[in-house]
């Protein structure tokens, strides 16, 4: 790994292994990710995504592999790597019984960030969200894909240049989540780098690059036309099939 | 320092705006110390007995008048016959039995010795026991009537009496025993279940991920987390001798400074170990069986109820690791004797240790990692 290629990458992966006893949910991963890059990291239920990202968080230690995120490394320097990234769970991570403000207050007080700046930001994502009728309000009283929206944006209060999301997306209609990639086009297009896993396959369209997981590892990964040509297929959904089916 | 303060913040809104921590705050001090102390118990109202008299002589007759004449007795059942006495027992509709033999009054005449027969209902050992030295002392009265008239006493001989005088609880009033003990089980089960299953909800509800992929400092989030806990449970204690002085009239002998510097550290080693346990389980339901678990053996081992000397060698041995029982001793000598800090010396260090083991074990268990 050259010192070029960490500066221009965000994630690099190499020979990640995650075993739990004898099931091995990681098998050799190696990937990199671009900055500025969407990555959807693709694959079925139970295919390991989630083991992988929590890795990458820093939430699990990695049975064996080297990753390096935002240039430092996943054993060493964890601390700085929790400053440089967001993460959004599968699990919704807002304090329900907190309203928006508090909410932001809470999360932006715990990355540092100053009094006067999170009053900035709390302003600025009840304005963008169209959050205005609910200022007073409990989180627990918002419409789902309000909540989704906001714990986007909760997750990316410190800004950072790297943002991780497991399944944002579950469970919203489709326009809310059209709604959802608009902020992750918006955040991508400012210069982060927005690794996302899904299963969603009209999500992977969006992406810039995708990589499919089939039982712990990683058997296709280019841009989506690129892997719609190669398989010969219509549609992500193709590709994923056949790849999933083996 | 200003994330711990964040995190305080945060826990004070979500403890107001639950609906069910005010009535634990407040309703459960009043209730634990209003039924506990009135339940607990091992005064002897009165004793139902039944009597024997084979014998129906005046002698026989005085004696159960004694009986009778007592404010703690109560004569249910008359028979000559054991057997349907026994039944009565056997039912606990008596649970005394008071045998006087045929020749009772002949041998008194005689001045002869003299036997009488107790037979006490013991399923209730402690209780037996009382009921027992009732008993006893109403016979002994008799005894002395009984020599005054053959005039053994004008010989001026003197007999020795004794006369019992209870210090510290001078009225034997168990209220006065038992209050200390139930503050300290209110400010344990307070500290160290909410604490438990507050950390247990976070994690059930998926925050805690969230939290831990922040750069949060392992032991930012712990002070953070525990203060609101140490000051609700501070704030019990307070409302509870409050409550034990002025509506129960406990006298608070020792200093009160002494009990709040104790109880301060006390209540580190008892959310210590709430954070434990909640390290242990991954639903509030498992941290409640384990908090459960411990609190129980804790509460009977400790000395609450039952004195600790009775208690077989092996069970006094795991006292040692019994932070209810140093304190339930401590709050015991300080309030009810007045003891002071040297006095209390043991129970100090022996708390101040467990409580720097308990905080170390926890947050060595507690991973932001996993």
């Amino acid at each position: 790994m050259t010192n070029n290629q960490t500066n221009t990458k965000a994630v690099v992966v190499k020979d990640l292994v995650k075993k739990f006893g004898d099931f091995v949910a990681n098998d050799h991963l190696s990937f990199a990710v671009d900055k500025g890059e969407i990555f959807g990291f693709l694959g079925a239920n139970g295919a390991g995504k989630t083991t992988a990202i929590k890795i990458l968080c820093g939430l699990s230690h990695p049975t064996s592999g080297d990753v390096k995120i935002a240039g430092y490394d996943i054993y060493k320097q964890r601390d700085l790597i929790k400053k440089n990234i967001g993460y959004m769970s599968q699990k919704f991570s807002l304090y329900d019984d907190l309203s928006i403000a508090e909410n932001i207050r809470f999360y932006g007080g715990i990355y540092g960030l100053s009094r006067k700046k999170i009053k900035e930001k709390t302003e600025e994502y009840i304005e963008k969200l169209g959050l205005q009728a609910y200022t007073k309000s409990m989180v627990k009283e918002l419409p789902l894909g309000f909540k989704q929206k906001l714990a986007f944006s909760v997750a990316i209060v410190h800004d950072p240049p790297i943002v991780f999301l497991d399944e944002p997306t579950g469970g919203v209609d489709p326009i809310t989540r059209r709604q959802f990639w608009e902020l992750i086009y918006k955040e991508a297009a400012n210069g982060k780098t927005i690794f996302v896993t899904t299963h969603y396959m009209d999500e992977a369209e969006y992406c810039d690059r995708v990589s499919i997981m089939v039982d712990g590892r990683i058997e296709a990964l280019d841009e989506p036309k690129k892997l719609k040509e190669t398989y010969g297929a219509q549609s992500m959904e193709e590709v994923f099939i056949q790849l999933a089916r083996g | 320092m200003k994330t711990i303060l964040y995190i305080i913040q945060k826990e004070f809104l979500q403890i107001i705006r639950d609906r069910m921590m005010l009535p634990i705050i407040f309703v459960i001090p009043i209730f634990q110390l209003l039924i506990l102390a009135h339940a607990a118990t091992y005064e002897i109202k009165y004793v139902d007995m039944g009597i024997i008299d084979l014998d129906q002589s005046v002698e026989s007759r005085a004696l159960v008048q004694k009986f009778e004449a007592s404010p703690f007795f109560r004569i249910n059942a008359r028979s000559f016959s054991l057997e349907k006495l026994s039944d009565e027992m056997q039912n606990s509709r008596i649970e005394q039995i008071l045998y006087i033999p045929s020749d009772f009054g002949y041998q008194i005449e005689k001045n002869a010795p003299v036997k009488v027969q107790l037979i006490t209902d013991a399923v209730d050992g402690a209780a037996a026991g009382v009921m027992n030295a009732y008993a006893l002392n109403i016979i002994k009265e008799f005894n002395k009537d009984v020599l005054k008239e053959a005039q053994l006493l004008s010989l001026n001989r003197k007999i020795i009496e004794t006369r019992p005088s209870y210090w510290y609880n001078p009225d034997l009033d168990y209220k006065t025993f038992m209050i200390p003990g139930i503050l300290v089980l209110l400010v344990s089960i307070i500290g160290l279940f909410l604490s438990g299953l507050n950390i247990v909800k976070e994690k059930e509800i998926g925050t805690i991920e969230q939290l831990n992929v922040t750069p949060i400092k392992k032991h930012h989030f712990i002070i953070g987390k525990l203060t609101p806990f140490w000051f609700i449970a501070m704030f019990d204690l307070f409302f509870g001798l409050a409550l034990a002085k002025f509506v129960f009239n406990i006298p608070i002998v020792g200093s009160v400074g002494l009990i709040i510097g104790v109880a301060s550290i006390y209540l580190v080693l008892v959310l210590g170990i709430g954070l434990f346990i909640s390290t242990l389980a991954d639903t509030q339901q498992q941290a409640m069986f384990i908090a459960w678990f411990f609190v129980i053996i804790f509460i009977l081992l400790s000395g609450l109820f039952t004195p600790v000397e009775n208690m077989p060698d092996w069970a006094q041995a795991i006292n040692i690791i019994n932070p209810i029982a140093y304190f339930i001793d401590f709050m015991r000598m300080v309030m009810l004797k007045g003891a002071r800090l040297v006095d209390v010396s043991y129970h100090i260090i022996s708390i101040s240790i467990y409580a720097i083991l308990s905080i170390s074990l926890a947050t060595w268990r507690y991973k932001k990692v996993v």
